[in-house]
């Protein structure tokens, strides 16, 4: 089994993306299947079983999804072997600039979207900085030359990544980018032992793990105070 | 080629000065740097815990992807690689696996070739396998080559240079820029030389183009549609490193269509365009025929074509004219008791 992980901002068009993908997969006789790592709500499940392929859903609630994502991918790397699947893709909203849910030899891709602002690139961190693949989606409703401005300023930000365009809604580049995401000599059977690409916050804060009183002596851990200076 | 061990002992000031383009970089990455005079491997060094999240890498790392992008920018730079003399498809199959009935087609740099066949024929398929300098490796197993050579890999990956430029009906502006602010955003990625004299050149060619003069103080998001089609069309042709343009269907524009595709091919571009437009498929010097995802048929425009496009355009100035009397009020008068004698029905 492959296993290819996805993040993205919210709505970027991961599983726009994701599903024209699968389309393409399934037509070399490969049996796809999905796993998707949210917050609070997802009704992504929904698609994909529509689809016809495979799915789970893991919910953190007011945990990081990245988070919750490395305490549960191995479990989830069994569900995929149980059902015989030759790829296994994982879904995570992008909720956290702080993390990415990308492992070191597992093939891991950013989605990010032509409309989310030329700024964007930087400010999202690790999940775009780390990715091996980068698919910039909705070239479709902006000008070429705001299509070149935003990709170059996504190289700038990860210059060894693969920068390509696919189209979520007519699904224009998917056949392409398919053909990079299964590899027959590739074998996975567990994750574990294996290392996350960019360690999660060194240090939870006191509001990470529950506290909800507000104040200097409630702080602890992780604490970064807001520069206000003089003027 | 620039080492990533040197690079990790010179200061921030040494590696601008050499590859000017780092500053955006550097920014980009959000570096924390106190003084530009230390070497990458002292500010490094003196990171704290939280600086060293917000720029992710370690040293090693860091050094490694600033070594990749300056080599991305001197790629980028290097424009004679880029130079598309010409393009080449070699057939492929259909969608009942048939081969296409032709060899090889060639398209030179100034070509404008038109593709033209039933929606779900494979136009869009074609015009991906070009994007994809395509290598036997999609549902067509056409071949891309350019300049007669089966071309670098990059043109699939790379973020800064694209072979493939795209201009198509719903294309919006969304940035919330003035138009000359735009085109010099667009410019300063480019990192050309003479900025002012081209984004001058750009914001002249679009007015010609325009039915309706905008200012350079615009907001590009409140251009009407046929004003944003003239400016993108006139900034693919000047600014776009794409030395392909795709077209697909812009018929209605509101612009100029002539002067917009000569403005393209001036600039040494191939242009491609799907189009069901008799005006704009007979402007092509070629038309593909396209049908059950393979090419049928590669006719050149012939000289009854030719004539025929003197008529079209009269129709067209009559329709033009008598938009144009609408919008300012005008009332419409009869054009001629020929045409009303057609029947139509
Ligand atoms: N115009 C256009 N719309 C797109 C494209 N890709 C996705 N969309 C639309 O964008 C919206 C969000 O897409 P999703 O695929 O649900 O995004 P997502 O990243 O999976 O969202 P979450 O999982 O909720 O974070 C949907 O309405 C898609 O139809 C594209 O290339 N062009
Ligand atoms: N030669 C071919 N072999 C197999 N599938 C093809 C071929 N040409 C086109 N297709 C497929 O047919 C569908 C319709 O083609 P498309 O290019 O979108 O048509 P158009 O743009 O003309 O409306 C697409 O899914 C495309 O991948
Ligand atoms: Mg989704
Ligand atoms: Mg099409
Ligand atoms: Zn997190
Ligand atoms: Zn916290």
């Amino acid at each position: 089994m492959n296993l290819v992980t996805f993040s993205g901002p919210p709505s970027s068009g991961k599983t726009a993306v994701i599903l024209k993908t699968i389309e393409a997969i399934q037509q070399r006789g490969l049996k796809v299947g999905v796993v998707k790592f949210d917050c609070l709500y997802t009704d992504d499940d929904e698609l994909y079983r529509k689809a016809g392929v495979p799915v789970k859903k893991g919910l953190s609630g007011s945990l990081c999804p990245d988070h919750y994502f490395v305490s549960n991918i191995e479990e989830v790397v069994q569900w995929g072997k149980e059902r015989d699947l030759d790829l296994l893709i994982t879904e995570s909203a992008g909720l956290c600039n702080r993390c990415s849910p990308y492992i070191k030899d597992i093939k891991a891709i950013c989605v990010i979207d032509n409309l989310s602002g030329i700024n964007t690139p930087k400010k999202i961190g690790p999940m775009l900085k780390t990715a091996d693949i980068v698919v910039i989606t909705k070239g479709d409703i902006v000008s070429q030359a705001e299509r070149e401005v935003f990709a170059s300023r996504v190289s700038t930000v990860n210059p060894d990544a693969m920068v390509m365009n696919v189209n979520g809604l007519t699904g224009q580049g998917a056949f392409e980018f398919s053909t990079l995401l299964y590899d027959e000599e590739d074998h996975i059977e567990t994750v574990t032992g294996k290392k996350l690409r960019f360690s999660m916050p060194s240090a939870m804060c006191s509001y990470c793990l529950g506290e909800t009183r507000i104040g200097k002596e409630h702080q602890l851990g992780n604490v970064r105070k807001i520069e206000l200076g003089d003027e | 080629m620039i080492s990533k061990d040197k690079l990790k002992n010179l200061s921030i000031n040494e590696i601008i000065e050499k590859y000017p383009y780092t500053e955006g970089f550097f920014e980009d990455q959000k570096l924390a740097v106190d003084d530009k005079d230390k070497s990458l491997k002292e500010i490094f060094s003196e990171l704290t815990i939280e600086e060293m999240e917000d720029v992710v890498f370690d040293l090693d790392q860091f050094a490694g992807s600033l070594t990749s992008h300056i080599r991305n920018m001197q790629e980028f730079l290097g424009e004679n690689d880029s130079i598309v003399g010409t393009l080449s498809i070699v057939a492929g199959k259909d969608k009942d696996g048939e081969w296409e009935n032709y060899e090889k087609l060639d398209i030179k740099s100034g070509e404008i070739i038109s593709i033209v066949g039933p929606t779900g024929s494979g136009k869009s398929r074609l015009l991906a396998d070009i994007e994809w300098t395509a290598q036997g490796d999609t549902p067509t197993e056409r071949q891309i080559l350019i300049n007669d050579e089966v071309p670098d890999k990059k043109w699939r990956f790379t973020g800064g240079k694209k072979l493939v430029a795209q201009l198509s009906q719903n294309m919006n502006f969304v940035m919330d820029l003035s138009v000359m602010e735009f085109l010099n955003l667009h410019a300063e990625s480019r990192l050309i030389d003479n900025q002012e004299d081209v984004v001058e050149r750009i914001f002249k060619e679009a007015n010609q183009l325009a039915g309706e003069q905008f200012g350079r103080e615009t907001q590009i998001t409140s251009l009407s549609g046929g004003q944003s089609r003239a400016l993108m069309i006139a900034d693919t042709a000047i600014l776009s490193s794409s030395p392909i343009i795709l077209i697909d269907e812009i018929e209605n524009a509101g612009i100029n269509r002539e002067k917009a595709l000569e403005l393209l091919v001036g600039e040494e571009k191939i242009v491609l365009m799907a189009t069901h437009d008799p005006i704009l498929a007979l402007m092509g010097d070629k038309r593909i025929i396209i049908n059950n995802g393979g090419i049928k048929d590669i006719i050149e425009t012939t000289g009854e074509e030719k004539e025929l496009m003197k008529e079209l355009k009269v129709l067209d100035k009559v329709m033009t004219d008598l938009r144009d009397d609408l919008r300012y009020g005008n009332n419409l008068s009869r054009i001629s008791d020929e045409l009303a004698e057609i029947k139509t029905a």
